[in-house]
């Protein structure tokens, strides 16, 4: 694109970004503040995910953009666009094809590898924020891994309600250490963080935070022994492709209580699909 | 099958997008806004989205009015993502208001002051009655003309200080920190607080000042002076080594004067709140100068108690484009989270009527 540089931003602010990147994975989980720039896209649509992308994409990359686990809702659309735009590089919506994939609220179900990375847009990346809104406090809570009050709020879900409430963006325990929030995937997504192959970075564009998980790193959903963590997805089976363990959507299908289940993943519901499965 | 995958996110952007140009044209028959058209006779919208845009060029900034379509956030926001890919070269040395080039100066604490009383173009005292007039285009009466005042003005926080009445502002800690480029830290220094009210959304900051007036973090203040008028920008350029004036831009400065009863560690005496805003913006630089008062509760050893004197609360919601952003942004679809929900819900309700089941 005339007048801008490669990937939008200029070299000296990825560089900048990409040492934050680099201190992220060099403490798994630990939020690094980060000087965060204006994008042309407005904030809380995928601003630090973008930057993130930005700064790492070279002109071999091809690139995956996913919303809601799906290639072709308008803000994948949208930020694909951006970077085709831009970077001028390839762009897929097969997972296994794709170098960095940059998703909003879901882990692709194709199991991904070492040569991939995988980029989170966060809007909160403070875990402990609904217990402590002061960020100053929060932090001295992380620098002396001092996480009793969120296991409190686990306690009190369990007594209160007999299981956690926590469905989306539920908390993990990254290399031991910090507690850090996977971003709003439901939880059903949390299990692949655990010891996953590929490099998984989040950028939280508006807070001005990126943290990362990388490779092969032990990552724990909260829970207690006696209440060990479980993942849920809808009693159902896709109505296209028929997968039995994917994240489903609930589709309405009428005024009448009609409703169908659809794979969240679209990718992957359409490989299998296509493949006759 | 009842349900087809939504594909067309692609043709339905392009669509949204034509349509909205469309929108934004009107009426064919009416004739277009010309840009200079904005920049001179909406001089205020033009002014505020400079500031919150956080760049002074009042040709892009009346562009961004008429591309937002008179969103005056959006033409902010427009003007931001310009001004963040701009290389930056240099910072002026500090801006010396009190060499203004006055249009605008008055000082509610003295009934008069040296260099005098100046009400310059306000609408301070029109009668809010719709000109029907306007409605018709018509030349407005020429303004009588006075003489230029001679020489300067003093600025009257400065003939209290000399009597040595208000604390003295603390001297900054070298370089000023800059929220565009580094992530803001707390406790906050006084400049990274400034920086962050100067381009802070005006209702925001009207909100937040207005509190601390109804008793939510109270500091009693008086406007010592509100001045306006144009003030030169000077540049030191490394190669050079000397100063060169680089042009004026025309600004608000608004200083309170706050009441203050002392504390363990300060001897009584008046504080001061510092507003600052380009154009005409009273309003802007009278709550920003609130704000700078109350921010300094924990400096002087007061109470910090309201939202007003916090710092960590005021700064991170001020930003009116990361605020609008963050709260548009629960349009975006977010129905993998809410299907998430769906079902923990379902399994709550499942477990409560479970237990509720009378025990055979």
């Amino acid at each position: 694109m005339n007048g801008y540089n490669f990937a939008y931003l200029d070299e000296q602010t990825k560089r900048m970004i990409r040492r934050a990147i680099l201190k992220a994975v060099a403490i798994p989980g630990h939020q690094v503040p980060f000087g965060s720039r204006e994008m042309p896209l407005p904030y809380g649509w995928g601003t630090g995910g973008i930057q993130v992308t930005a700064s790492i994409l070279g002109a071999n990359d091809v690139l995956k953009v996913i919303d809601q686990g799906a290639d072709d809702t308008t803000n994948a659309v949208s930020i694909r666009r951006f970077f085709a735009a831009t970077a001028g590089v390839r762009t897929t919506t097969r997972t296994a094809e794709a170098s960095v994939i940059q998703t909003r609220h879901r882990i692709p179900e194709t199991k991904l590898t070492e040569r991939q990375i995988l980029v989170y847009q966060v809007p909160q990346p403070e875990p402990l924020y609904r217990l402590e809104p002061s960020r100053t406090e929060s932090r001295r809570m992380h620098g002396l891994a001092e996480y009793g009050a969120m296991h409190v709020k686990l306690y009190e879900d369990i007594s209160r309600l007999g299981q956690v409430a926590i469905s989306y963006d539920y908390p993990v325990m990254v290399n031991g250490r910090y507690l850090t929030s996977p971003s709003p995937i439901p939880a059903f997504d949390n299990p692949k963080l655990h010891l996953m192959p590929a490099l998984q970075l989040f950028g939280a564009g508006r807070e001005k935070r990126i943290y990362a998980i990388p490779p092969y790193t032990d990552v724990r959903s909260l829970d207690f022994e006696d209440h060990p963590f479980r993942p849920h997805r809808a009693r159902a089976v896709c109505a296209i492709c028929g997968a039995d363990q994917s994240y489903l959507d609930e589709v309405l299908t009428d005024d009448r209580g009609g409703r169908m289940f659809v794979c969240s993943d679209t990718d992957y519901c359409a490989g299998r699909a296509g493949a006759g499965a | 099958m009842a349900y087809v995958a939504v594909k067309g996110g692609e043709r339905a952007i392009d669509a949204a997008h034509a349509w909205r140009a469309e929108a934004r044209r009107g009426d064919p028959a009416v004739p277009a806004l010309a840009v200079a058209q904005i920049e001179n006779q909406l001089g205020r919208a033009v002014e505020r989205v400079m500031a919150e845009g956080s760049l002074h060029d009042r040709e892009l900034a009346a562009l961004a009015i008429r591309q937002a379509e008179g969103d005056l956030i959006e033409a902010a926001f427009l003007l931001r993502a310009y001004r963040t890919t701009l290389p930056r070269f240099g910072a002026s040395v500090p801006l010396d208001t009190g060499a203004m080039a006055i249009r605008r100066r008055i000082s509610a604490i003295f009934k008069d002051v040296p260099g005098g009383q100046v009400l310059g173009p306000t609408t301070d005292y029109t009668h809010r009655l719709l000109d029907f007039a306007l409605l018709a285009e018509r030349a407005p009466d020429s303004a009588p003309l006075a003489e230029a005042a001679e020489g300067t003005m003093p600025r009257v926080a400065d003939l209290l200080a000399a009597e040595g009445l208000i604390r003295p502002d603390q001297p900054g800690s070298g370089e000023p920190s800059d929220l565009t480029r580094a992530p803001p830290a707390y406790p906050a220094p006084r400049d990274a607080r400034l920086q962050g009210l100067a381009r802070g959304d005006e209702g925001f900051l009207l909100g937040l000042g207005y509190s601390t007036q109804r008793g939510y973090g109270g500091s009693h203040p008086f406007a010592g002076e509100i001045r306006m008028g144009a003030v030169s920008v000077v540049i030191v350029p490394d190669e050079l080594g000397f100063p060169i004036d680089i042009g004026e831009i025309v600004l608000t400065e608004c200083q309170m004067v706050n009441q203050f009863a002392g504390s363990k560690t300060e001897p009584a005496r008046f504080t001061t709140g510092y507003g600052l805003a380009f154009g005409q913006a009273d309003r802007r630089a009278m709550a920003m100068a609130l704000l700078d008062r109350s921010l300094q509760a924990g400096e002087l050893g007061e109470d910090v108690t309201a939202p007003a004197q916090n710092a960590e609360f005021v700064l991170s919601h001020a930003d009116n484009i990361e605020a609008t952003g963050f709260v548009e942004h629960l349009k975006l679809p977010h129905y993998v989270d809410f299907q998430s929900e769906v079902e923990a819900v379902r399994r709550l309700r499942a477990t409560a009527a479970a237990a509720a089941e009378p025990v055979a």
